[in-house]
């Protein structure tokens, strides 16, 4: 049982302590200069004044928060309205993550469990299986799955030629589309934690457990899945915020109609809208949405380790 | 007892439940992989097996715009991989083996940092940040960019394999008069080279399958492969895109395995013990 434990804090040496500066140094520099700074520049870009096409004027303004809730009709001038259309992008993304997540934990708890209850052997291949098309491109695998399910793609032609649909099923541009897609891109993050846990999970639990005439349902419920919460609950937050500003999946999937955040985003630089203060505050806010999330899980995480 | 040891950790449907998960993983490579070989003009029709779509991507109208867009993915991946492992190497050592520092938590913080802010709005903050202090986009800023991202990725294999090897390597290298350096170019950086490996080509992989960042900050007139081909797909899907796809899947694929087998060097089951390990070279 050699390097499990606390026992690597102790015995961990500390040669390089009096020039430990120097190195973490250049990744100081580096995230400081080209991420912490560019984050703290897009906060002060959402409260500038809009150019056309792109860019901005250097005046304060409040307007792009103001246009994210507020409808002043086409010259600004018109009493506010309350405007919903960013309000339900925001909403339908938070709830396409939602059930990307839920599709995540469906299938992989049961991949993730089966996994961890093989022989410890053939548990590295049986991971190496799942997690391989994950470090496959991006793009590619969606792509891949937008060629798959597309209306007249080798799945509608497979399941009409096998005479279990009559008419092509319409999957590609649908709410059900993304929710593959994003399944697609974030599953291994779904499975390695929970994996981790169960098999930290100790049988000698179920089996006194079942010696106590309970059920393996009951066993299911009432015993591992307490047990391997944080396992399933690191895996939820680790799909549902990538998600939640995923732009591949829903542009290339959803098509117009399932507009989400990162599509928001994106056409406010790329598009025609061209709106560069409106894009940082749509960012800022998704920023936000993501940082709320992970406090709460970093709370419940140190309440669990004090207790 | 071995009955109900089996019984538990059983449950029906799990079995069938990772049959369908791994169908959903690797369906689409599979179809899109098969397709790549169709000999036809239309993507849906089969036209028998041939390898003319792999022509035209190397030889056909769009060869050219492949090619560059290929040879920039590789330089860029190529040298932000080989800056973030660099960057990732000092900081871990000086993390893992500087002792309790108050600094350490909020290092540590920076460094995950990537991973948490989501990408598009890295993205925005990256495009804003670049237009503002006036830096023309293009081949140096996707450069940064995509070390920038990359840091987290290139550190955590390498801090979990220095993590793993036990301190009294370099002290005893040390106690026989070895510097600081000597110390880590002859003692501690042999036994970190899988972790460091794997932490590049862990880099690399990323800095290909990058998208978001890439778009928003590469400027008119250059592209990467991912954006060239989410260019060529707005358009729909063509034949030499499945080609394109299938080679570029067969590279990950490659990446990966080979990853997968160096960070496994000198590990048993159970944990990762250099001593073992050295004996073993050593035929002890």
């Amino acid at each position: 049982m050699a390097g499990i434990g606390g026992r690597s804090g102790e015995s961990s040496s500390s040669a390089f302590a009096p020039i430990r500066a120097w190195l973490i140094l250049p990744t100081w520099l580096i995230i400081g200069f080209f991420l912490v700074v560019p984050v703290g520049t897009m906060l002060v870009y959402s409260f500038l004044t809009k150019e056309f096409r792109g860019g901005v004027i250097w005046e304060f303004s409040l307007a792009a928060y103001d246009r994210f809730i507020f409808d002043r009709g086409l010259f600004g001038d018109e009493p506010p309205k309350l405007e919903l259309t960013y309000i339900t992008i925001f909403a339908r993304s938070t709830i396409q993550a939602a059930a990307a997540t839920l599709l995540c934990l469906i299938i992989g708890f049961p991949t993730a469990f089966y996994i961890a209850t093989r022989p410890v052997s053939t548990r590295a291949i049986w991971l190496f299986l799942v997690t391989v098309p994950y470090w496959v491109n991006l793009l590619v695998r969606t792509v891949s799955m937008k060629f798959l399910i597309r209306e007249s793609g080798p799945l509608n032609s497979f399941l009409q030629w096998t005479g279990a649909i009559s008419e092509p099923l319409q999957i590609i541009n649908t709410d059900f589309a993304v929710q593959l897609g994003l399944f697609y891109s974030y599953l291994p993050f779904m499975v390695l934690p929970i994996y981790a846990s169960v098999e930290r999970y100790d049988f000698a639990l179920s089996e006194a457990a079942a010696d106590l005439y309970a059920t393996r349902w009951t066993i299911l419920r009432k015993v591992l899945l307490p047990t391997v919460k944080p396992g399933i609950i690191a895996g939820c937050i680790l799909v549902f915020v990538p998600s939640l500003g995923a732009f591949l999946a829903p542009d290339l999937l959803g098509g117009a109609k399932n507009f989400m955040i990162g599509s928001l985003i994106e056409e406010q630089f790329k598009g025609n809208a061209g709106n560069w203060p409106f894009g940082a505050a749509a960012a800022m806010i998704l920023l936000s949405m993501v940082l709320v999330v992970l406090m709460i899980y970093a709370r419940r995480q140190s309440g669990r380790s004090r207790e | 007892m071995a009955k109900i040891s089996g019984r538990i950790r059983r449950y029906p449907g799990f079995f069938p439940m990772t049959v369908l998960c791994l169908i959903l993983l690797y369906s689409p490579l599979i179809v899109v992989a098969a397709y790549s070989f169709n000999d036809s003009l239309s993507i849906t029709l089969w036209g028998g097996f041939s390898f003319r779509w792999y022509l035209d991507v190397f030889f056909g109208l769009e060869a050219d715009k492949f090619r560059d867009a290929a040879w920039n993915s590789l330089s860029i991946a190529f040298m932000a991989a080989t800056a973030s492992t660099i960057i990732a190497t000092a900081a871990s050592i000086g993390m893992v083996r500087g002792g309790e520092f108050k600094a350490k938590p909020a290092s540590f913080a920076l460094i995950s940092l990537p991973l948490m802010v989501p990408e598009i709005v890295t993205a925005v903050a990256t495009l804003i940040f670049f237009s503002t202090i006036g830096f023309a986009r293009g081949y140096a800023t996707i450069l940064v960019a995509h070390i920038v991202f990359c840091i987290p990725f290139a550190y955590l294999p390498i801090e979990a394999r220095l993590k793993g090897i036990e301190g009294t390597f370099e002290e005893a290298a040390q106690d026989l008069y070895a510097s600081r350096w000597q110390a880590f170019r002859y003692v501690l950086f042999p036994l970190m080279a899988p972790g460091v490996v794997a932490g590049y080509l862990l880099a690399f992989i990323i800095s290909l399958d990058d998208f978001i960042i890439t778009n928003f900050v590469k400027g008119a007139g250059i592209e990467t492969l991912p954006t060239a081909i989410f260019g060529a797909v707005k358009q729909g899907i063509k034949p030499n895109i499945l080609a394109l796809s299938t080679l570029m899947l067969l590279i990950s694929v490659g990446f990966v395995t080979i990853s997968y087998f160096v960070s496994r060097m000198g590990v048993k089951p159970g944990g990762y013990r250099p001593s073992a390990a050295i004996r073993k070279k050593k035929g002890v």
